[in-house]
């Protein structure tokens, strides 16, 4: 059982936890103007790193999204950011 | 030298002291050009490779595998087959690959141990029992074979499920197809391989891609740890390293890595003669020939790339596989593995040209690619040899997000893929 650690709560365990997406999307605007591919790439298309990556978890327990950096490979956890704030 | 397996070569050789059996499989030196070549050579890459050569008399081609041929996910899967699908599209690709399965020993004079003993999905309370009968009619209605099946019957096909009325998943019926079962996975690749190079592939062990050749915007060939290999079209095979070899060729796709999980107990004699799946645990068992019960269940939740499984997803599948067996508690556990799966926002697979020309897909098949092996070949080697859609791979086009046409699978079937 891996420990990640909520912003909020401190290091508890892995399953209380959800991926929610990669980190740094930006949704395109204005609505009207985003044409689909733009839309599929921003809905669909990750970069699925092997290694370094920054992403959005939710720690289910008690609500709170947060901006985790880990290691896909090792599973090490660099650190859990709080976006409380403009972290992301 | 012994070049076609049978019974009969078999006790020649018996006799001979098994010195003269032939080599299943060259190891050349890479060319310098290819017409195809194919990155990957798990199951998915040497059916391609087997097809182009077969169908379309393409045989100037390379398999490149960075590691051994079938030691990806084609060597960590549970080995089952079937086509219990709930879209059109769906039946028609799954469907196509059974088919081709049934075939398979004959064809390529190797015996890939198909045994067609069924899967049976049980449903746990009334309202599953009528959602698989909406199963059972959209898989009748798309031509493959189906049967709803009470609860006796499925007592009947695993006596020793737990048949208690106060189990917390009792046992209402179930979605039986027949014609689905498990065959042996490292016969899948050997026997692809073998009759691929046959036809004069060249298959490259040890022999990492890491990077692509482009000009004039498409793309002439690939760098390896081996040098430059040119080629006029290439085909990527790669599963759990799709979006890694992608990111070489610079684009991204629609796709997540997840680490899934299987085990099996120490062998016991026959006591289980069909494929088991539990939607209400996520469990799903089956025994080897040699006894051993395979375990399987959903994936860890964790992004991963590291083809090793966490303990809760473990812990999970087996409360599930007592749940489901009781008497298995008796069972030692034997071995546990992971593999990394590429998984589509539609659990469906990319099938077809990708963003850089000349470059063409066959990935995302997240939890189920060992049972597409056969299809998913036959499928990349008619784009690799006519730069267009097999009608069957079409919908499987990576436009489908663009155009809003996913097949939702995890949704349509509600199987844990």
């Amino acid at each position: 059982m891996q420990l990640f650690t909520c912003p909020f709560c401190g290091p508890r365990a892995e399953t209380e936890f959800f991926y929610g997406a990669e980190a740094g999307k930006t949704r395109p605007e204005p609505a009207s103007d985003v044409k689909a591919e733009a839309w599929a790439a921003y809905l669909h298309t990750n970069a699925n790193p092997k290694g370094a990556t920054r992403e959005i978890w939710l720690h289910q327990t008690c609500g709170e999204f947060f901006l985790m950096e880990r290691d896909t490979v090792t599973h090490d956890v660099v650190q859990s950011v709080s976006l409380r704030g403009d972290a992301a | 030298m012994t070049d076609r397996y049978s019974a009969l070569s078999l006790f020649k050789e018996g006799l001979r002291g098994h010195k003269g059996w032939k080599q299943a499989w060259r190891s050349p030196e890479p060319q310098s050009h290819y017409d195809v070549i194919i990155i990957g050579g798990g199951g998915h890459g040497l059916a391609t490779a087997y097809y182009l050569a077969k169908v379309h008399g393409i045989r100037r081609v390379a398999v490149l595998e960075k590691g051994w041929i079938g030691g990806g996910n084609t060597g960590r899967n549970t080995t089952t087959i079937r086509s219990n699908y709930f879209y059109p599209e769906s039946v028609a690709l799954y469907d196509f690959s059974l088919k081709l399965y049934e075939g398979l020993s004959k064809e390529l004079n190797y015996n890939i141990m198909l045994s067609q003993r069924g899967v049976a999905t049980v449903a746990h309370s009334d309202a599953e029992m009528e959602i698989s009968a909406r199963i059972v009619n959209a898989m009748q209605i798309n031509g493959t074979d189906a049967e709803l099946m009470t609860r006796d019957q499925i007592i009947a096909k695993a006596p020793l499920l737990n048949q208690s009325n106060t189990a917390r998943y009792p046992i209402f019926g179930g979605v039986w197809q027949g014609r689905a079962g498990v065959a042996r996975h490292d016969a899948v690749a050997w026997g692809y391989a073998r009759a691929a190079d046959r036809l004069g592939v060249d298959i490259i062990q040890g022999c990492e891609v890491s990077g692509f050749l482009i000009e004039g915007g498409r793309c002439a060939g690939v760098e390896t740890s081996r040098g430059t290999i040119r080629a006029d079209r290439v085909g990527l095979a790669v599963a759990g390293h799709s979006s890694v070899v992608a990111e070489k060729a610079g684009f991204k796709l629609p796709l997540h890595i997840y680490t899934l999980q299987a085990m099996v107990s120490e062998p016991v004699k026959p006591c289980l003669d069909t494929v088991l799946l539990y939607p209400g645990t996520g469990t799903y068992v089956s025994q080897s020939d040699k006894g051993e019960m395979i375990i399987g269940g959903g994936i860890d939740r964790v992004p991963s790339y590291a083809q090793r499984g966490n303990p809760p997803v473990q812990e999970t599948v087996i409360a599930g596989l007592l749940e489901m067996f009781p008497s298995f508690g008796q069972l030692k556990m034997l071995r546990q593995w992971g593999g990394i799966v590429d998984v589509t926002p539609d659990s469906s697979p990319l099938i077809g040209p990708s963003p850089l020309p000349g470059l063409y897909l066959n990935c995302g098949w997240g939890t189920g690619g060992f049972k597409a092996i056969p299809a998913g070949g036959y499928l990349l080697a008619h784009l690799l040899a006519t730069g267009d859609h097999h009608p069957i791979s079409r919908p499987f086009d990576l436009d489908r997000f663009e155009r809003c046409r996913l097949i939702d699978e995890a949704a349509g079937s509600g199987i844990a893929h």
